[in-house]
């Protein structure tokens, strides 16, 4: 019996294994939107605007792993997420969204809401498909998903012109080794080179002071058990990127937390002296290399990654392996065992670790806390203390972001969801809805400065409707407040344009939207504050957290210096003198 | 306190081994694709080579033997390490079959020429001709006041003659960009050559 392509996009996504789509409804993509309500099978959660809709799909997806789904009208709602889009893209966060497009005779004709949304997404895509042909649809969104969830995960487009969801088609839904046929160009590597493999575990034995460093591609790759059985057999310390978080519990005695530019000091220190880098599923970001040509100088560099183009991009390795992370690591494992090997130099790797527990004494991660004014850090422990380290954090971008990177501990993958590529302020609230849609079992923090809640602040709404009990923390400095600490130390503090002076009263508004809405002045409300929002259930919370408006996040490696430029007291004050370390 | 690059087992060294050595040598490469003919095929390639900012001196394509399949062979102008990742993300691209530098492997090259020469006089008429058939090219339309010329060749012939047609006065020129091919059998030539 012949099907109508709503109906057929409707059922591949039901195929798919799709539970939710984050969208929002337009001309274009009004068939689709009328199949979704007559069959009733998938949830659907209206964003109120489209840049909402993607965040959702993307917290959704870094939260469980699955692809996340979003949906969008021709024009302005497609060009609406273009922003998730990229922020997908540089993250490999899986992601396939749908647009309408106008009808096929239409297209390049400037009709009403017509955009070249494949072409404008072209280069923040891993692949995107203009559906032309009826019979092609559900072969086409299939592709879709394939791409995006395997190799090195990403967004893809599927743009649907509106008489393409009206025709009926014969065609049916293709099986999985259909799909595989259908693409005779796309074959992700994922078992990684035997002589490859050997050559980098004999350098993990031999080596004097290795360094783990760790990135989202091993969350991407489910290889946390794989990661710590290798750190621990070979008392490897580890460090994680922003992306990388949980994939290493930063409570393990091997952790070092995060590295480069807000890197703990001991991280940043341990890479700078190692002799062999293990980089897992890491891409040597610049906000994580610092100066390249000064970052790990002695060191051999071993690099594991599924993307080819990622090998020898920013940096020249000495042993690339292309495959899946957490294949290769239980090769690395395997041959381990096969070998029944033993460090070749145990003694120094005693002294390794034994001179990074001194780093670790001699600048922990730490800050002044004060009995007046609410440090932003003081925030963090507390939610860390009251959510008992358990809870999934969603940051937005800028101060707030690196703190919530610092001062909670992560324990388990996924459960730092940050955007750490594109560096999206407006990020956090949407990414934390979807991430709670995601996973209603687990506690949802957003942790979001001022400037970046006011950006996509009206996705309150959404998870008033949907009852999402997401938990807002702003930490609110009334600054644009990592562009400031730039201008406070590269721009002789001329503060130009971050002054946030007006802001809405954030306990009304929240109020106003539906939601609860607290605020706290002095660092004696915030437990309590904390305590209050956990036990809403029913809504949202925003709380106001008014801070110290002119704390720094510190360590800090300027841009494009050297770790060993690395700033790690605050310079101002009469105590404090600005440290520069120098070798 | 100013610590602590390094204790003394610690040692510092400074190891130029980063971008001073990874730069390599800026060239024009020539680079084979093998693509699925899907729409907007050619717009990904160039997008991609564009975003790197690097300029395509040429590129062409045409169908294959293969149904659905399109080969582009593109000249593009870069050092070899952003060449290595421009063929890296080419094959990264989902349309992509085959992504192949063929600068260093011994290949044939060919190169299409059509020229219109500003002939008004019996003189530059004969002169043109002997030209032309020195280079083994063809005339293929004539008017009063031109001939249209056609040579196929490899980059230095087609150089060559348009040296020789310039003087002439050329009122109009098409080249279709290289289409390259690996030799087969080849033999290696002796380190001392």
């Amino acid at each position: 019996m012949p099907s109508k392509g709503a109906d057929l996009v409707i059922e591949t996504l039901k195929e798919e294994g799709v539970e939710v789509i984050f969208g929002l409804p337009g001309g274009a993509i009004m068939e689709v939107y009328d199949a979704l309500y007559r069959d009733g099978g998938i949830k659907h959660i209206l964003a109120r605007h489209e840049q909402g809709a993607g965040h959702m799909a993307e917290g959704y997806a870094r939260a469980t792993g699955k692809v996340g789904v979003a949906m969008t009208t021709s024009g302005p709602g497609a060009t609406n997420i273009v922003t998730p889009i990229a922020d997908a893209y540089m993250d490999s966060v899986p992601i396939v969204v749908l647009t309408g497009q106008v009808p096929t005779h239409m297209i390049g004709n400037d009709a009403f809401q017509e955009v070249d949304i494949v072409g404008i997404t072209r280069p923040i895509t891993k692949h995107s498909f203009l559906v032309r042909n009826i019979d092609e649809l559900p072969l086409i969104i299939r592709k879709a998903f394939y791409i995006a969830r395997t190799g090195r995960p990403g967004p893809v487009l599927v743009d649907i012109p509106k008489d393409v969801t009206q025709q009926m088609t014969e065609a049916r839904i293709p099986s999985l080794d259909e799909v595989r046929r259908a693409l005779p160009g796309y074959k992700p590597h994922v078992e990684g080179n035997v002589q490859q493999i050997r050559k980098a575990v004999q350098l993990m034995l031999s080596a004097r002071k290795p360094v783990l460093y760790v990135g989202g591609g091993a969350v991407n790759a489910e290889a946390q058990e794989e990661l710590v059985e290798l750190a621990e057999l070979l008392k490897i310390p580890v460090t994680t990127t922003t992306q990388g978080k949980g994939a290493f519990p930063e409570n393990h005695p091997l952790s070092l937390r995060m590295l480069g530019m807000h890197g703990t000091y001991y991280a940043n220190m341990a890479v700078y002296n190692s002799d062999l880098l293990i980089a897992v599923g890491a891409r040597f970001d610049d906000r994580v290399t610092g100066k390249i040509d000064e970052f790990a100088p002695d060191a051999k560099i071993v690099h594991i990654d599924i993307d080819p183009a990622s090998i020898s991009k920013n940096i020249v390795v000495d042993i690339p392996i292309v495959g899946d992370v957490k294949i290769v690591l239980r090769k690395i494992l395997n041959e381990l065992k096969r070998r029944n090997a033993k460090l070749l130099h145990p003694e120094d790797r005693e002294k390794w670790l034994e001179q990074i527990e001194k780093w670790k004494k001699l600048h922990p991660l730490t800050y002044k806390n004060s009995r007046k004014v609410i440090k932003p850090q003081f925030v963090i422990e507390q939610i860390y203390e009251v959510t008992g380290g358990e809870a999934i954090i969603v940051p937005g971008v800028g101060q707030h972001q690196m703190w919530a990177a610092m001062f909670y501990r992560y324990s388990f993958p996924r459960q730092f969801l940050s955007s750490g590529g594109l560096g999206t302020m407006g990020f956090g609230l949407p990414a934390g809805i979807g991430a709670k849609v995601g996973r209603p079992d687990r506690e949802v923090f957003v942790i979001d400065g001022d400037g970046s809640f006011v950006m996509t602040m009206q996705e309150i709404v959404t998870a008033v409707q949907y009852r999402i009990p997401v938990r807002v923390a702003i930490i609110n400095n009334a600054y644009l407040g990592m562009v400031r600490q730039w201008q406070e130390l590269f721009y002789d503090k001329r503060y130009s344009e971050v002054d946030l002076e007006v802001q809405p009263d954030f306990v009304a508004l929240a109020e106003a939207m539906g939601a609860v809405g607290f605020r706290a002045e002095k660092p004696s409300e915030v437990k309590e504050i904390l305590r209050e929002a956990l036990r809403v259930e029913d809504r949202p919370v925003v709380m106001d957290f008014v801070v110290d408006r002119e704390e720094n996040v510190l360590p800090m490696v300027p841009p494009g210096k050297s770790y060993r430029d690395m700033i790690v007291e605050d310079g101002r004050g009469t105590e404090a003198e600005t440290m520069y370390l120098v070798g | 306190m100013a610590d602590t690059i390094g204790s003394a087992d610690l040692t510092v060294a400074r190891a130029p081994r980063f971008r001073q050595t990874r730069k390599g040598q800026v060239r024009k490469h020539i680079i084979n694709v093998k693509v699925r003919n899907e729409i907007g095929v050619l717009a990904r390639v160039a997008t991609l080579i564009a975003g790197k900012g690097y300029n395509i001196e040429s590129l062409s394509v045409g169908e294959t033997h293969e149904p659905g399949v399109s080969r582009m062979t593109i000249e593009v102008v870069g050092d070899d390490i952003v060449i290595d990742q421009v063929v890296k993300q080419l094959r990264k691209l989902i349309d992509t079959l085959k992504v192949k530098d063929i600068t260093d492997v011994p290949h044939v090259e060919r190169e299409l020429l059509l020229i219109k020469v500003h002939t008004p006089t019996s003189r530059a008429r004969d002169e043109v001709l002997r030209i032309v058939e020195i280079f083994r090219g063809k005339i293929i339309d004539v008017s009063p006041e031109t001939y249209t010329v056609e040579v196929t060749g490899d980059e230095d012939k087609i150089n060559a003659i348009l040296e020789l047609l310039k003087p002439f006065g050329i009122k109009e020129m098409a080249r279709t960009g290289k289409v390259a091919m690996r030799r087969d059998l080849f033999v290696e030539e002796s380190p001392g050559e």
